[in-house]
């Protein structure tokens, strides 16, 4: 069965979640544009989650970016319309469009409007037994020759499809937030896995217009296998630092050199609130799980046992985790010892900077070398300078650099990706950074 | 009409700053001044310069698209919040797509030679920044003959319509030369409106502006034959001007060095429903400016300042050949000479043009007469010329070519 058949009965699983409402908005376009060029089929995209109101949400969701979309559109929406006489100027159409992106679409709880599709995307929490039951419950009710291409983010998909009964069926299509913008799709091939899914695969995150990174089936992945040992790094940094200068000073310093001494788009603490502690603890578990590697942090308990998670509101705003933000500006840090957030002021910076010394170069930072092309002469000569200089920061940063490094390679090393260049690209394309961390830059 | 039947003088002129992308001011996220800010700004701007706004007969009014931009019609009763001293005169809005405010001129031009006024506020204004471009091409296609055109035509119609005549006139005098021309004439619009502090680029700090203006067009997002920087901007600004005999100046206690002269005048329409009947040329804009200069009974070499409707690059040279300043194809050589700059042969929108300063399209032809205003009298700043001659010459255009006022003044 060719994709485009597979694409007119669609389910999402977890659709109005944070990934699963981006991995929507995706589907609904890429129907919504087959559905006008194929006239003669019929297409239906059903979006399952466990929450009337969330899903009337992705509704209106799905309806605004479908509007933002044919508006960037409209050369190819004036080429799709032109036998409609009725419409005629561009507002019409991108009207129209949106009409045509919410006909497609059934929302709803029950599991069984799944009941004809072959093709199901899964973006469920992260949790084994959730996703084993609801792949039960999907095998039970579709075709056989339904596959799940699932959103899973650390768990090994050859547990879930063989516990399921599924072997073969399952493949990850791990997006990164937000789904809809972002270029980077890592698919996780598991070592039993149809051809045709494997194709099928394929075909779709090119008609979506992604770059695809491949990983292999070991928990974490890339994406993960990365991040939690860098930002477990980080927390071991902080509580080395904290014997001598305290804790809350201790993370100012981990997370302003992770972020400006590194050239990073944000400090990993920054990262991990963004994540969410409450997701980063979950992978976090999943993976010590599977891989019995150490992956574990006691302070990361600790703030959630006090009610600190970090995350985002439902407008997309960052919510208080290890920092304290004001209209996404940094205003504080959270302390576990007093159950508070100490307030910054002015004399952080100063304080950092004698601390950590001065900056190698106050002219480089992440935003300023966006887009630069001479982006990589410009990093060598930057942390060229490293070796000359023998602050504080620059060798607080030194090390989390060969930490980053090291993470990486062992990726490498231990099979989770194919290539240096795929770890480069995942922390690239999927975390913004300006360089993979897989690189001679210190050497 | 071959003469004026009396003299005719225009003074007192201003405009507001042309806003939109490019100035500082402008964020499209917050909320911006409406028709009514430009209207009294812009009136102020004049009222200034005259003794007693009691003595302004008339008002009229160039608007494109307000109906559809900002919901309102009836734009001469909104005219008068300009002043007080205009309640109950006789105020009238009119429409000619871009070439709105050429054809307020024209009205301001025809009450006074009726005899009923001495003195006319010619406005124009269009605020246009209130939607996405997207849905900014629908209404200014409008322009073009919606029953006829708009269900085939481009995303961004009128665009589409000039790439058409680019695309033309590159086939018949080769493709990069004239794309070439096309990036100078970009080039020059940004060395002027640089020296125009009311021009919506004025704070244009690229170096390598021919460069930028070479950038290869896109079919695929935009149009065949043109980029981005082949095109006016999306503005919101209005103009206003006095249009008044010797009597009426000097009862605004101006004296013949504040004003200029109408000289010559040239009005023409063309069938909306028909093709062009030649892309490499602008047809009705030759037959318009043509009775301007018979009336004015001079010659092309005689214009020391130009103001055409340069909505594109492409238009802009055109309408060079329109005036007779290049023959046909030659306006490539004309403007890749520099002949167009400040320092050439015809200094041509010397405060920046459509590409330059903006395009507030009702506002766009009234603008023109400012800043030939301006530079007849002296009044032009940082972008005043050294004249070599005392006449100057503007093409006010609507549509594709469809509505054309030109006017040559006088110092």
């Amino acid at each position: 069965m060719d994709l485009n058949t597979r694409l007119q009965n669609v389910t999402v699983i977890g659709a109005a979640g944070k990934m699963g409402s981006g991995i929507s908005l995706l589907l609904a376009l890429e129907v919504a544009y087959r559905a006008l060029e194929n006239k003669d089929r019929t297409y239906l995209l059903n979006l399952v989650d466990v929450s009337d109101g969330a899903l009337q949400g992705l509704l209106r969701y799905l309806r605004e970016q479908a509007i933002k979309d044919a508006e960037k559109q409209m050369s190819r929406l004036r080429r799709l319309y032109a036998d409609r006489e009725d419409l005629i100027e561009n507002g019409e159409m991108i009207q129209a469009f949106a009409d045509e992106v919410i006909q497609h679409v059934r929302t709803g709880k029950a599991m069984t409007l799944a009941q004809d599709s072959t093709l199901v995307f899964e973006a469920a929490f992260e949790k084994e037994e959730l996703k084993i039951g609801l792949y039960q419950e999907l095998a039970a009710i579709c075709p056989r020759e339904m596959y799940i291409l699932t959103n899973t983010s650390s768990i090994p998909l050859h547990v879930l499809s063989e516990a399921s009964g599924m072997l073969g069926r399952v493949i990850g299509y791990h997006f990164y937030n937000p789904p809809a913008v972002q270029k980077l799709l890592e698919i996780i091939t598991p070592d039993v896995c149809d051809s045709e899914l494997q194709q099928l695969a394929a075909e779709l995150a090119k008609a979506l217009r992604k770059t695809v990174v491949p990983s292999n089936d070991i928990a974490g992945f890339i994406g993960n296998g990365h991040f939690m040992r860098d930002g477990l790094h980080g927390i071991r940094e902080v509580e080395r630092l904290a014997q001598e200068h305290g804790y809350v000073k201790a993370m100012f310093f981990v997370n302003k050199t992770s972020r400006e001494w590194l050239l990073r788009p944000m400090g990993i603490f920054q990262l991990i609130d963004y994540v969410g502690i409450d997701v980063f603890q979950l992978i976090l578990r999943v993976m010590e799980n599977y891989l019995h590697d150490g992956l574990h942090s006691p302070l990361i308990d600790r703030l959630l046992e006090q009610g600190i998670k970090g995350g985002q509101t439902s407008s997309g705003g960052q919510k208080n985790g290890f920092l304290e933000y004001e209209k996404g500006a940094i205003t504080g840090i959270y302390d576990p010892n007093q159950q508070a957030y100490v307030k910054l002021d002015g004399t952080w910076n100063l304080e950092a900077d004698a601390f950590l010394g001065p900056h190698p170069d106050p002219s480089m930072s992440w935003k300023t070398l966006q887009g630069d092309p001479r982006l990589t002469e410009k990093l060598r000569a930057y942390f060229g300078k490293f070796k000359s200089l023998n602050t504080f920061g620059v060798n607080l940063a030194a090390e989390y650099f060969r930490a980053s490094r090291t993470a990486s390679q062992r990726l490498v090393d231990g099979g989770v990706a194919h290539c240096a260049e795929d770890v480069n690209k995942v922390l690239t394309l999927g975390f913004f950074h300006l360089y993979g961390p897989i690189n001679d830059y210190l050497d | 009409m071959t003469r004026m039947p009396k003299p005719l003088y225009l003074a007192a002129g201003a405009y507001t700053m042309s806003l939109g992308t490019g100035r500082p001011e402008f964020n499209p996220r917050k909320a911006r001044p409406g028709l009514e800010h430009y209207i009294q700004e812009v009136g102020r701007a004049v009222f200034e310069q005259i003794d007693d706004p009691n003595d302004i007969d008339e008002g009229v009014i160039g608007n494109f698209m307000a109906a559809r931009f900002n919901k309102q019609g009836h734009l001469g009763s909104l005219m008068t919040i300009a002043h007080p001293s205009l309640e109950y005169k006789p105020m009238i809005r009119v429409e000619g797509a871009c070439a709105s405010g050429g054809l307020a001129l024209a009205t301001g031009i025809k009450s006074v030679l009726s005899g009923l006024a001495d003195s006319v506020l010619v406005m124009g204004v269009e605020v246009q920044n209130t939607v996405k471009a997207v849905y900014g091409a629908d209404i200014l296609a409008g322009a073009g003959w919606f029953a006829g055109e708009r269900k085939n035509g481009g995303a961004y119609f009128f665009p589409q319509k000039f790439s058409d005549r680019a695309g033309a006139f590159g086939a018949k005098y080769g493709v990069e030369k004239s794309r070439a021309a096309m990036a100078h004439w970009y080039a020059t619009a940004i060395e002027n409106a640089r020296l125009n502090p009311l021009a919506q680029e004025h704070h244009n700090a690229v170096k390598d502006l021919l460069a930028q203006g070479l950038t290869p067009p896109d079919a695929r997002t935009f149009c065949e034959h043109i980029n981005l920087f082949h095109c006016s901007k999306v503005s919101d600004g209005a103009a206003a001007i006095i249009v008044c005999t010797k009597e009426g100046y000097k009862r605004l206690g101006l004296k013949r060095k504040d004003v200029v002269k109408i000289v010559g005048y040239g009005h023409a329409a063309a069938n909306l429903t028909a093709p062009p009947p030649d892309l490499t040329e602008l047809t009705t804009s030759r037959k318009a400016s043509g009775l301007a200069r018979e009336m004015a009974k001079i010659s092309k070499e005689d214009y020391g300042v130009i103001e055409v409707h340069d909505c594109f690059s492409i238009t802009g040279m055109l309408s060079l050949e329109a005036l007779d300043l290049a023959a046909p194809g030659k306006s490539i050589e004309l403007v890749m000479a520099g002949e167009n700059k400040r320092t050439g042969r015809f200094p041509t929108n010397t405060g920046g043009g459509l590409v330059g300063y903006g395009h507030p399209t009702g506002a766009s032809g009234v603008r023109m007469a400012v800043d030939l205003w301006k530079q007849l009298t002296g009044r032009a700043g940082d972008f005043q010329l050294p004249l070599k001659n005392e006449h100057g010459v503007m093409i006010s255009m609507g549509g594709n070519d469809k509505t054309v006022v030109s006017l040559v003044l006088k110092r």
